[in-house]
């Protein structure tokens, strides 16, 4: 018996982008012919690996071993000439192009297309019929479903002769029926030789069908397993890590009327897939409604849809009094002048605006404000006074309301926004990442600001990543899993273990169970509506 | 320091100074190239745009019209958009002015007329704006692409309307009658002269001071109000401006109109100011100059003042150095206009890395030093 | 022969006159933006090819040095782009408007310090033009109705670079849709991400798609300058950059709606100078502006998209960074 090899080995890759540390002296093994999974939330550095194994990035250092030859891939030619395919997130497609044109791309087979056409054509039906991937060879991308769209890509690598196939989040966009499809071809492939790397943060699919499994957090590789040695809640506390255990101080909450409730929301993005599917929930006086998930469930959209920045799409929002459904939009300035602030999940791409001082970041939505602006003046004064004022509730550091925004720490920016938002007393506040690259003493001082705002009878919904944050700070819990609520408890009853669970078990498409309770929840729901 | 400071430092200062001292040295290479020494070039410019009371005259009357249409592009920045469309608009301003005098009683006062053409010329000039401002925000249409349609359509429909509607009764050149005296923009020697003082004539007259007066605006407007907030906020970052509130099919109207009224105010100084009718192509190369302002002024105001004084000098020093030498023409201070928006527009960062791993080092020894930003 | 075929025919004649520098330039165009970068540049790469090739004619008597030059300095000016947006990444509008005003003014500055005569070029005499060609049998033949005169009045009797520009258009069809180096063009302008991970150099094609378009753009020039007029004047290009840029996006990218855009375009061109003065029953005057400015609104009203779509390349106008 011989020992199988591996067909890629890893040593101590590096990389760092700027400031963050995108991968820390990274190490992995994978064997010939396997299946394995690389596990980690999003920004874990899962994707930021893959790119550097498909010479897309070069890493600072490391050693990278392609089937027993040692490789230094300057670009994605080196990779694919090692045998290295990959299919990643966003399709690497264009869309006006036949599927034949796609596949031939960077390996035509000579200056004139007729030649090279022909020959793939050839070779593709060999491999679609020696792979099970049919495919219609002359139809353009944009006509093809993305389940589809995402075979090309494979048949792309495997006519450029992969022999180790990358699959970066295959089932982000796919249907539970392309999913399972998707899963027959990956057998096939094991079938025929061909070692499949699949990229992803759902613990179901990883049970389901590899034969290891890594699991990256931060930026490093936390741990090897086989995966039937393994289960999803090891894998699931192995991914959000366990942090230092933060109490926060807070007595019992003095919960009072809805002040938001949301029936039945969806929300289709401009691709069209479904990013939050009939959704619903009451959001309450004095309490902090938390909303856990492992990211990338739906929660940006949650948050976006309710702060009146995309559209909903089917559904409808009450808050403060108002309605809006996909036919009458409220527009974040008009909900902001019911009393909804909104922190956002990014502060760079969404919370402020990184070229403006910070006077004028901490004017962001309030601009308008009768308090700031002196007829048509917006006061250059009572603008930076304001931001003073904001500074200094929320100690920010440097307090100095000219300094560029992007020239303050990443805590600093967020306490600004914060202080913004929560200082004019809204009644309803929807908050996203609080803590996101913020250090333990801010941490401490933002959860308390946010008890304090529930203690003072305002609503609080709180998304977050991290389970510890939402167990310590919220009342009530509500997991987000792949656009639905997968899972609801109160805070008390909660522990890592049942909240992976449900983000876990949610996985599966569909437990009979939790739709029959979210299919009565909702009837009854709307029942109470028609009684109002 | 730190290397975000760096950064800042380096984008502010040293790269727009030596962005346009390249602009310059290519000049002085055209110079060498036609066989002219460029520092006796620049002697004769520099008298011809200041050496005499007429020629300073002339070379403010021409920085007016660079700072209407440099303010007028600088608008339209901020916003994050970019309106070549200034020379229709400008074009199209002058027909609203001329409209509007030939529209008056021609008894009627001079505190009538010029208020009443300035109206005319920012409301058209607006209008020409606002149809591809309209089409970019509700139908998609690239702006870049409209407003140098619209640029073709101004002159067209000019032709048109000079030829066969506007112009003199019994006369050929297609130009309209006189203004009525009372419309005419003073001239700043005539003012002068009511004061007191003697100076020499030249087309210099009270435009310039709407010209200032149009700085301060829009910097107040841009810096100092609710509106130009959501303009600089929608230009910097359109997803936080939704997230703030802020409509940015909105802002792309309303800066447009801005932007279009601005550079119809460049009819106020050539035709109520100076020509005293309408005449063909008098907006000619202005709308493209203001660019050229507006991407050395660092679209500020005081930038553009300083960059359209600039121009105005190379304007008038330009005809100054025509005059003077037979190989040369004032076309040399397009040559300049065109270096200008390259290297400080298109060729923007040609420097910045260089120069950030030159300055890397002194930087750090700054730091080191404990001297902070 | 009728007097209505004659004219119908000189106006078409004319039309293929005034349509040749518009095919070539939006021709040039179409490399330009199919490979994802925005060229309003078109109008001054073809003013200074003019120049060039008026001034090379003129001094060494030959047209084809005058083309080879015009070619040249064409070339350079589509270096001058890449070298501002694909390697330093800088605003491709900004750029394209500096080319043209740069142009602009250095035809006049070196034409003025060359020639002396005011910033034209001397006149050029007929040796050191291109000249119309008689086609075979263009007389013998004028006597067959109707097809006789239309193969001696308007096919035969053009310049070379006329016949030049209406082979270019099937070339740059079976170029870009049957040739690898086409694939990768249009590919590096939909999407040039799938360029870079397919292991090809993004900035290499897009470099090589403005050297193509500098090439033709140049002849566009040469034909401007050497072929329909006899020398060099200020601004002689008068816009049909712009018009080919209209188009290019009229023709929605595609070198045979591209051609028949450019011909619509030289016939309302043509028929405007026809129709001047012209005193036409029950309308009166037709305003000649109103057809000189048709194509800029039929190409507003389509990017309006009143009239079906034009949907550019997508990653037109981008510049090319590889992301995080």
């Amino acid at each position: 018996m011989t020992m199988k090899k591996f067909a890629i080995e890893l040593t101590d890759i590096d990389k760092r982008f700027g400031a963050v540390h995108a991968n820390n002296k990274v190490c992995l093994q994978v064997t010939e012919g396997n299946i394995h999974g690389i596990i980690g939330e999003n920004g874990a550095g899962k994707s930021t690996l893959m790119s550097i194994l498909y010479g897309f990035y070069q890493a600072d250092a490391g050693q990278i071993d392609v089937l027993g030859n040692t490789y230094i891939f300057t670009d994605s030619h080196h990779a694919i000439a090692a045998g290295i395919g990959m299919v990643h997130q966003h399709f690497m497609l264009v869309e006006n192009f036949t599927v034949l044109e796609n596949v031939i791309l960077g390996t035509e087979g000579g200056a004139l297309l007729a030649h090279g056409l022909a020959a793939a054509r050839k070779e593709l039906t060999r491999l679609g019929e020696e792979y099970g991937l049919k495919v219609d060879l002359d139809a353009t991308i944009d006509t093809l479903s993305v389940g589809l769209q995402q075979r090309v890509e494979i048949l792309k690598a495997l006519y450029k002769g992969a022999k180790i196939l990358i699959l970066d989040e295959p089932t982000g966009v796919l249907t539970p029926q392309e999913t399972a499809e998707l899963f027959r071809i990956f057998s096939t492939l094991k079938q025929q030789g061909v070692t499949i790397m699949l990229i992803t943060h759902k613990l179901r699919e990883i049970m389901s069908i590899t034969d290891q499994v890594s699991v990256m957090r931060a930026g490093q590789m936390v741990a090897h397993r086989n995966t039937c040695d393994t289960d999803r809640e090891e894998l699931a506390e192995l991914m959000v890590g366990r942090k230092v255990l933060l109490s926060v101080d807070k007595g019992a909450a003095n919960v009072r009327a809805p002040l938001m409730r949301v029936s039945r929301l969806t929300v289709v993005d401009s691709q069209g897939v479904e990013r939050l599917k009939d959704v619903s929930f009451e959001l309450r006086a004095g309490e902090v409604l938390g909303v856990a998930g492992v990211s990338g469930n739906g929660q940006t959209e949650l948050l976006e849809a309710l702060a009146g920045i995309i559209p909903i799409t089917q559904g409808h929002i009450e808050v403060l009094g108002m309605e809006m459904d996909d036919k009458h939009p409220l527009t974040p300035d008009i909900l902001r002048g019911l009393g909804l602030a909104h922190v956002p999940e990014d502060r760079h791409r969404m919370g402020l605006i990184t070229d403006f001082s910070a006077s004028e970041s901490a004017l962001l939505g309030y601009h308008t404000d009768a308090n700031i602006n002196s007829g048509v003046w917006l006061s250059k004064a009572k603008v930076d006074a304001n931001c003073q004022q904001l500074m200094q509730a929320f100690d920010v550091r440097p307090a100095d309301p000219q300094l560029k925004s992007a020239n303050f720490s990443g805590g600093n920016q967020q306490k600004l926004i914060l202080a913004r938002e929560m200082e004019r007393n809204p009644e309803v506040l929807l908050i996203g990442q609080p803590t996101r690259g913020v250090d333990i003493g801010a941490i401490e001082f933002i959860h308390q600001r946010i008890i304090a705002m529930r203690d003072a009878g305002k609503a609080v919904l709180l998304v977050s990543v991290e389970l510890e944050e939402i167990m310590s700070v919220s009342d009530r819990i509500i997991v987000l899993c792949d656009g639905a609520i997968s899972g609801r408890i109160n805070a008390e009853d909660a522990d890592e273990r049942t909240l992976g669970m449900m983000m876990a078990n949610a996985l599966d498409p569909i437990d009979p169970l939790q739709a029959m309770n979210d299919a009565k929840s909702s009837s009854n729901r709307t029942a109470q509506e028609l009684d109002l | 320091m730190n290397r975000e400071n760096r950064i800042t430092w380096i984008n502010r200062l040293l790269l727009p100074v030596l962005n346009v001292l390249t602009a310059f040295a290519v000049t002085a290479v055209v110079f060498w190239l036609i066989d002219v020494n460029p520092l006796e070039a620049a002697e004769i410019l520099l008298y011809g745009a200041f050496g005499y009371e007429e020629g300073i005259g002339y070379t403010i009357y021409y920085t007016t019209n660079f700072i209407f249409t440099g303010l007028a592009v600088a608008v339209a920045f901020h916003a994050g958009l970019f309106n070549i469309g200034g020379e229709g608009q400008a074009y199209i301003g002058g027909l609203g002015a001329g409209l509007a005098i030939f529209m008056l009683d021609p008894t009627l006062g001079a505190w009538l007329f010029i208020p009443a053409s300035i109206i005319g010329a920012l409301l058209f000039g607006a209008l020409w704006a606002l149809i591809p401002a309209y089409l970019q925000a509700y139908r998609g249409s690239h702006i870049v692409i409209t407003t140098i349609m619209f640029n073709f359509l101004a002159a067209s429909l000019m032709v048109y309307l000079m030829v066969h509607v506007l112009r003199e009764m019994g006369q050929m050149t297609p130009q309209s009658e006189l203004f009525p005296t009372n419309a005419w923009m003073p001239f700043v020697h005539d003012v002068a002269a009511g004061m007191g003082y003697s100076i020499e004539a030249s087309p210099l007259n009270l435009s310039v001071l709407l010209a200032l007066v149009c700085a301060v605006a829009v910097w107040f407007f841009l810096w100092q109000t609710r509106w130009g907030y959501a303009i600089r906020a929608t230009g910097k970052n359109s997803t936080a401006a939704v997230y703030g509130g802020i409509k940015p099919k909105r802002v792309i109207i309303v800066a447009m109109c801005i932007s279009g009224a601005l550079a119809g105010l460049v009819s106020i100084n050539e035709l109520v100011g100076y020509q005293h009718r309408l005449v063909m192509d008098f907006h000619l190369g202005y709308g493209f100059g203001g660019i050229a302002v507006a991407l050395m002024g660092r679209n500020h105001p005081v930038g553009i003042i300083v960059a359209a004084l600039l121009f105005g000098t190379l304007y008038q020093g330009g005809a100054e150095l025509a005059f003077e030498m037979s190989g040369v023409s004032r076309d040399i201070v397009v040559v300049m206009q065109g270096l200008v928006i390259l290297f400080c527009g298109a060729l923007e960062y040609m420097y910045r890395p260089w120069l950030i791993r030159t300055l890397a080092p002194v930087a750090q020894q700054i730091s080191a030093a404990g001297v902070t930003v | 022969m009728s007097d209505l075929l004659l004219t119908l025919l000189l106006t078409l004649d004319a039309t293929l006159r005034v349509s040749s520098p518009l095919i070539l330039a939006a021709m040039a165009g179409l490399f330009s933006e199919r490979a994802g970068v925005v060229d309003i540049g078109l109008e001054g790469k073809m003013l200074a090819a003019a120049f060039a090739a008026a001034s090379v004619a003129a001094v060494f008597g030959s047209p084809w040095l005058g083309l080879a030059a015009a070619i040249v300095a064409s070339c350079c000016l589509a270096l001058l782009h890449g070298f501002a947006t694909i390697t330093h990444r800088g605003d491709q509008i900004v750029s394209g408007v500096a080319i043209n005003i740069l142009a602009a003014g250095l035809t006049i500055i070196l034409g003025l310090a060359w020639f002396h005569q005011g910033g034209l070029t001397p006149a050029l005499n007929n040796e050191s033009r291109f000249l119309s060609i008689t086609l075979p049998y263009a007389e013998q033949l004028a006597f067959i109705p109707v097809l006789g005169p239309i193969y001696k009045e308007l096919i035969s009797g053009h310049n070379i670079l006329v016949y030049v520009a209406f082979a270019v258009v099937p070339l740059v069809w079976w170029v870009v849709f049957r040739t690898r180096f086409g694939l990768r063009l249009r590919a590096v302008g939909e999407n040039p991400k799938a360029v870079d991970t397919a292991g090809l150099s993004v900035i290499k094609l897009r470099y090589q798609a403005l050297i193509v378009g500098g090439i033709l753009c140049g002849i566009a020039g040469a034909y401007i300058g050497t072929a329909y007029n006899a020398q060099f004047t200020r601004d002689m290009t008068a816009g049909q950059g712009f018009i080919a840029l209209a188009a290019l996006i009229f023709g929605k990218w595609r070198p045979l709606t591209v051609m028949l855009a450019c011909l619509l375009f030289g016939f309302l061109d043509a028929l405007a100078v026809r129709l001047q003065g012209v005193q036409i029953e029950g309308f009166g005057v037709i305003p000649v502006q109103l057809i000189e400015a048709a194509p800029y609104i039929l190409t507003v009203v389509l990017l309006a998209g009143f009239i079906g779509r034009a949907i550019p390349p997508k990653a037109v106008g981008t510049a090319y960074v590889k992301e995080r």
